[in-house]
């Protein structure tokens, strides 16, 4: 694998963690309106994927989004924006945290609906063939969206008309506060795959290496015309479901096992063990990263509110 | 000018606009051969072939994403439901996702794709098959409807919805499917949205409706005429974007009016309307708006039970008199 993707990969996932941080104390301030739902301890996964991807390939995004947004190139100054609902964010303060899109980046948007990506990943993968651009289009969803009948109608479809679209599911064990093998009854998703003869593949989510292994497999696949591949990707989050969420539901022995497996302190060891950095250089990404988004949070404190009237814009298109 | 029905009419516009654009294409069920339900599509996957004229799964919200992911990468996607019922099935693709993509970011995408939905009652579909929620998504921001009653509105209306950059959900009457008409060859015939056609001039009372019911109406005037009262028919065409101007001059000058719809009265299409009316044309009217539709119930079964509670001729006929 490439050494300079390897460091761009931690790069990009510290940018995640240090970001979703951030909201996460901006939030608790008040100083974001709306509710988040952060990405931490599941970062690899985003960044492992979209290091598989050209700029120009599609993904649909869920309620958990601002990593997808970041690791797919997004610019950390208007998304941070678009969290503080200003007009200078990527959708003018219109979408906010769930519904932020950047469709020069193939981001179709984070999506407020569980399971309502899927289809429409699917209907991208589709432009693509139609169009035969070469293009490939993953959909990202969690283990509770594997339930929704969009699931199933979509990764039917997907497989049918052999797609180049990759359906990624980030399994954290937990819909909400429900530990979802208490409601399915398979403990993996990946089996599902199975029932649309399609490729189904089971990967640590914690591990960006491996991740971005089984993702360039089975985007090369989708781009040779041999059609999708549901990747599961087991992962944990660090923190409850939205920000200000009771953790009750929370176990706690569970919660520090999976916190060993945090890409966040464990890639960057191994990279350095296997000398393609060393400390400093680590810190130094870290310090780079840590700075960058201080300015996305001054950029966006010194950014103008939408005008009010700017609310009727935009709900249709000329 | 040829004549055709509104089926051919229907069929006749998706064909010359995808001989215009190769970015349409048509997603539904049986469509390729078996021409969808309706025959809508007859004849369509000989000439484009099945990459464009695509038979899917039933798997209405699973096709119709698809469509929506499709419309925000560059494709003009046009869905056919068997049946406009099932629409129930799609409805978070339609309305939380296609309908709200746009606003939602900002402006940065636009979902132009078209919702075909055979709909209406009439032959005993039962209610599961009669049904017609035009009224639900002309309540939703971000959507466009349609509902064309002739195959030459028909032709233009679609060819229009094809065209436009946003989702527009099209009520296709199965009672229309076989009616036939005179309809323009020109392959640029568009109709404007947000324009109501007067289908037949009247001073006495205006009947302000669409889809199939402007064929009961016109009959109705028929017979209203040998009694002295003089009906004028608007035919709405697009219920979002509403034309109130035609709505507004017409109630001016006839000082009466009759909204008439197929479906249920509740929070209606003939509700917004008789609103509009209240609120800017109340000093003109000779008589209280009047609602007509049907009752608040399934569409039944039996033919005797489904002719009670669909409006026809006699029932609009009765209901004009009570006005006057």
């Amino acid at each position: 694998m490439d050494l300079k993707l390897r460091i761009k990969m931690f790069r990009d996932m510290y940018t995640i963690r240090v970001f979703e941080e951030k909201v996460r104390v901006l939030a608790m301030q008040n100083k974001l309106p709306g509710f988040f739902h952060l990405y931490v301890g599941e970062e690899a996964i985003a960044v492992g994927v979209c290091s598989a991807l050209n700029k120009d390939d599609y993904i649909t995004s869920t309620h958990r989004g601002h990593g997808h947004l970041i690791a797919k190139g997004g610019d950390i100054n208007k998304a941070m924006a678009e969290l503080y609902g200003k007009a200078t964010g990527y959708n003018k303060g219109k979408g906010g945290s769930m519904h932020i899109a950047a469709p020069e980046l193939g981001i179709l948007g984070t999506n407020g609906i569980v399971g309502g990506g899927i289809p429409i990943a699917t209907g991208a993968a589709l432009s693509a063939k139609y169009k035969k651009d070469g293009r490939v289009a993953v959909a990202f969803f969690g283990d509770g969206a594997s339930n929704q009948g969009t699931f199933h109608e979509a990764i039917n479809i997907g497989a049918a008309f052999n797609l180049p679209v990759i359906y990624v599911c980030e399994n954290n064990l937990y819909g909400v506060s429900t530990r979802q093998t208490t409601v399915r009854k398979v403990e993996d998703i990946a089996v599902r795959a199975q029932a649309y003869g399609i490729p189904g593949v089971i990967v640590d989510g914690t591990d960006p290496d491996e991740v971005y292994k089984v993702a360039k497999e089975a985007v090369d696949r989708a781009r040779r015309g041999e059609g999708p591949t549901l990747i599961e990707c087991k992962t944990y989050k660090h923190h409850t479901h939205f920000v200000g969420d009771t953790d009750s539901y929370m176990n706690k022995e569970e919660l520090e096992a999976w916190k060993k497996k945090d890409p966040i302190a464990v890639y960057p060891k191994r990279l350095i063990e296997e000398g393609i950095i060393d400390e400093d250089g680590i810190n130094q990404i870290k310090k780079e990263v840590e700075e960058a988004i201080e300015k996305a949070i001054e950029f966006s404190e010194n950014s103008p509110d939408p005008r009010p009237e700017s609310a009727l814009e935009d709900v249709y298109a000329d | 000018m040829s004549r055709m029905s509104y089926s051919k009419a229907l069929g006749t516009a998706i064909a010359e606009e995808m001989r215009r654009d190769e970015n349409v294409l048509c997603i539904g069920l049986d469509l390729a051969y078996y021409g969808g339900a309706f025959g809508v599509t007859r004849g369509l996957a000989e000439e484009f072939g099945t990459d464009r004229i695509m038979n899917m799964p039933i798997s209405e919200a699973g096709y119709t994403g698809l469509a929506v992911g499709a419309a925000a990468t560059g494709l003009r996607p046009v869905v056919e439901l068997q049946f406009g019922d099932w629409v129930t099935i799609a409805s978070d693709q339609l309305v939380n996702q296609a309908a709200n993509m746009r606003y939602m970011f900002g402006g940065t995408l636009s979902i132009p794709m078209v919702m075909r939905l055979p709909c209406g009652g009439g032959g005993s579909a039962g209610a599961q098959h009669s049904h017609m929620f035009e009224s639900w998504f002309s309540f939703v921001a971000g959507l466009k409807v349609a509902a064309p009653s002739t195959p030459a509105d028909a032709k233009g209306l679609l060819k229009t919805a094809i065209r436009d950059n946003n989702p527009v959900i099209f009520f296709e009457h199965r009672q229309c499917y076989q009616l036939q008409g005179e309809v323009p060859d020109d392959p640029e015939y568009l109709i404007p949205f947000g324009k109501a056609d007067i289908k037949r001039e009247g001073k006495d009372i205006t009947i302000v409706t669409y889809s199939y019911m402007v064929h009961m109406a016109l009959e109705a005037a028929k017979i209203l005429e040998k009694d002295g009262i003089s009906a004028e028919i608007i035919d709405l065409r697009t219920i979002k974007p509403l034309d109130t101007d035609t709505i507004i001059n017409s109630v001016k000058k006839t000082n009466r009016v009759l909204c008439l719809q197929e479906t249920w009265l509740t929070c209606s299409v003939a509700s917004e309307v008789a609103a509009i009316i209240s609120e800017q044309a109340f000093d003109y009217l000779d008589a209280p708006v009047k609602r007509f539709g049907s009752p608040d119930c399934p569409v039944p079964f039996a033919p005797v039970l489904e002719n009670y509670v669909l409006p026809n001729t006699d029932k609009i006929v009765r209901a004009v008199k009570e006005m006057f």
